[in-house]
């Protein structure tokens, strides 16, 4: 058998695998706070509660609506963006004008609130959200069993990730968002209408971390818990990537799964404090981020 | 004048009474209150298996109890300890100073337990330990000053990992959760698997708390061993269970283990998932008349079935106040001293008593979660296969490594 760093090839093979389905997953997440920070200067502390509610939206509205899956990955989205435009029209606008810090306290604020809300009906236990039938089962990739619903989640996360940078970094829309946040007075003295354009970038940022929580609602137990220790991880990836950067977002989440994976393997204590070294030394070596612009 | 002189003679006759009944009954109710404080994880990952709902059957015991003991009243403080040892401790610590609480239950998570033992030893309390699991908190952590009462990790080891090397599982490959409760399971049933002829083949030590199980099962499924043991707790058992049927762990003829698994676990998961497992629990609201009877009236209260723990609270706080009252005062060591004296057989525990290292044994249980055919309701989840006598369950005192223990 072929030996990678004293691991068969086919477990070496399995893990990176593995850590690429995760890495999609942190791109997605962090790709949201980067474009909320990027373009808003909002720090979102409520990124990881707005994720848990897209998974507990998905759960609800089948348990009590009836709709499925595939519905749901465009509704939830949908609500919970909507939801989270009024929180920026309602709460966020009102501090705009105040340093980021208070930004960062508000939704902080918000997070627990919404979690301990969540808590108080459903407990922590977590609650189980079916698989939709044509995603069961799993390929067999001759080194591994994957699941057919991580390789779809892979897939799923990477063409909304690819989609994002799309609309903003190449469409009209995308320009006049990234010139808004440049320079707000000149942008509106042309005629658009920049706060409106505020509110519903905040909405799309939060609607990605909504479409993330569909996405994890039949992967991991639905708990009012879940979001908050994600979240620490993804603002990492955010730091790494360069706050701000789209680009950089996607490709370090993309990076840091798959090095999450491999600590796994190889030192499994550390899986989860791996990140926050690399996060050092980025910190150190490029205080910007790997992708960062401004030192 | 007249009022002041009155007042003066009845403080007189009261002083005179009150030190009538001290030569005759020894002692008191200090401050003419029962006061007793409950601390669990209120809103963390074990908030399910302990949580309000164990306040719930503390506030049951006490109503059932008639709400006062000799004529003083009981009354119920409650904090959140947060799964955090030094919240934990400075809680007690206050409850102690300040209000003079006489006995502190619930008590989940085994660091927060360790903690909060060792003020109760420097303050003289004393402590009921419900939700912990570590079987170090009567051995080496043992004090005068408390008592362990549902499960421990000894009997976990003894009644699941028996069962399974017995019934062919010889080879296994351990999960553990790398912190003091994950590593003193693993060492519990890494020794019962070798004595009963079975062998560890490989394991992984997860970091705590864990998301992803999925590079784990993987490492796992590698590593051919039959069993696949899982020495965690609460969400991590739920994330573990949950990836390995992803992964399709059992399809490929590998078994797993949950060496700790509460009602509310198996609840959440549902019996597709957890079908077949093999468990080791203290109690199980469906056992029989009595259980019944209790839990539905714990359900009409909270809209869920008991878990062993939130059981264990009712009948070690009952127990506790039926002392009281039996002893006349709550004075810590008076109290603990009575407990011990009676043995303990309520609708919760069979052939109970507390040794001197603080353990309370009594029969454990192994059961097999049912198949979804077979449930006949939502919290219709276990079968109980066998029972475990209390003299064998729980570490026997001559391995004991408790100062209380006369070796």
């Amino acid at each position: 058998m072929t030996m990678i760093f004293g691991v068969p090839m086919a477990v070496f093979m399995g893990q990176l695998t593995l850590g690429l389905v995760n890495g999609a997953f942190y791109a997605l997440l962090s790709l949201g706070l980067a474009v909320i920070f990027g373009l808003l200067k909002i720090v979102n502390f409520a990124h990881g509660a707005q994720y848990m509610l897209g998974a507990f939206a998905a759960l609800l509205g089948f348990r009590y609506l009836g709709i499925n899956y595939w519905l749901a990955l465009i509704l939830v989205p949908l609500v919970v963006g909507g939801f989270g435009m009024l929180m920026e029209r309602f709460l966020l606008r009102r501090i705009a004008h105040l340093d980021h810090l208070y930004g960062l306290l508000l939704t902080f604020g918000l997070a627990l609130i919404f979690e301990g809300t969540l808590i108080n009906f459903f407990g922590v236990s977590g609650a189980r959200y079916a698989t939709p039938e044509i995603l069961q089962g799993g390929l067999n990739l001759g080194f591994m069993f994957l699941p057919t619903y991580r390789a779809w989640v892979l897939v799923a996360a990477l063409a909304m990730c690819l989609f994002t940078w799309f609309m903003i970094e190449r469409t009209r829309l995308g320009a006049y968002l990234r010139a808004g946040t440049e320079n707000s007075q000149l942008m509106q003295a042309f005629g658009v209408n920049v706060p409106l354009l505020i509110t519903l970038t905040y909405g799309f940022g939060v609607g990605l971390a909504a479409f993330a929580g569909v996405l994890a609602a039949p992967l991991y137990p639905v708990s009012p818990t879940m979001g908050s220790s994600l979240l620490i991880v993804v603002f990492a990836v955010v730091v790494i990537g360069g706050m701000g950067s789209i680009l950089g977002a996607i490709l370090t989440g993309l990076g840091m799964g798959i090095i999450e994976g491999l600590t796994k393997v190889y030192y499994p204590e550390a899986s989860n404090t791996v990140i926050f070294l690399v996060m050092i030394l980025v910190l150190m070596l490029r205080p910007a981020g790997l992708f960062g612009k401004e030192a | 004048m007249t009022f002041m002189k009155k007042t003066l003679a009845a403080s007189i006759a009261v002083a005179a009474a009150s030190s009538m009944a001290i030569s005759t009954a020894h002692a008191e109710i200090s401050d003419g209150e029962v006061r007793i404080g409950y601390l669990a994880d209120m809103s963390g990952t074990y908030r399910d298996l302990a949580g309000p709902g164990g306040q719930t059957a503390m506030e049951m015991a006490v109503a059932d109890f008639g709400g006062s003991v000799n004529g003083s009243p009981i009354v119920i403080f409650s904090a959140d300890d947060r799964n955090s040892a030094d919240v934990g401790a400075n809680t007690v610590r206050e409850w102690i100073d300040q209000r003079n609480v006489d006995m502190v239950g619930g008590l989940v998570a085994s660091s927060v337990s360790i903690a909060v033992t060792k003020v109760l030893q420097e303050n003289n309390g004393l402590g009921i330990v419900s939700g912990s699991a570590a079987s170090s908190i009567t051995n080496e952590h043992c004090t005068p000053n408390h008592i362990h009462w549902v499960y421990d990790t000894y009997p976990l080891a003894n009644g699941t990992a028996k069962a399974v090397v017995e019934q062919g599982g010889d080879s296994w490959f351990l999960l553990t959760a790398d912190y003091a409760f994950g590593h003193a399971l693993e060492a519990d049933v890494t020794s019962v698997v070798e004595a009963n002829g079975g062998e560890i083949v490989g394991g992984v030590r997860h970091p705590f708390p864990t998301s992803d199980f999925s590079s784990y099962i993987l490492q796992a499924q590698g590593s051919g061993a039959k069993i696949v043991g899982l020495a965690n707790a609460g969400a991590d058992t739920v994330n573990a269970i949950t990836t390995a049927s992803q992964f399709g762990l059992t399809q490929s003829g590998q078994q797993l283990a949950g060496l700790l698994i509460f009602l509310n676990d198996v609840h959440a998961l549902g019996l597709e998932a957890t079908q077949g497992l093999l468990l080791t629990t203290g109690w199980y609201w469906d056992m029989d008349e009595e259980s019944r009877a209790w839990s539905e009236r714990y359900f009409e209260e909270t809209g869920r079935m008991p878990t062993m723990v939130q059981a264990g609270i009712y009948s070690s706080t009952m127990h506790y106040l039926k002392a009281v009252e039996a002893a006349g005062t709550d004075d810590p060591e008076t109290v603990r001293a009575k407990m011990a004296e009676e043995p303990i057989n309520d609708f919760f525990a069979r052939n109970g008593s507390i040794r001197e290292d603080g353990r309370m044994i009594h029969d454990m249980y192994l059961a097999q979660v049912k198949t979804p055919e077979e449930s006949t309701g939502e919290w219709d989840l276990y079968n109980i296969l066998s029972t475990i006598p209390a003299a064998e369950a729980y570490r026997p005192l001559s391995d004991s490594q408790c100062p209380l223990v006369q070796n």
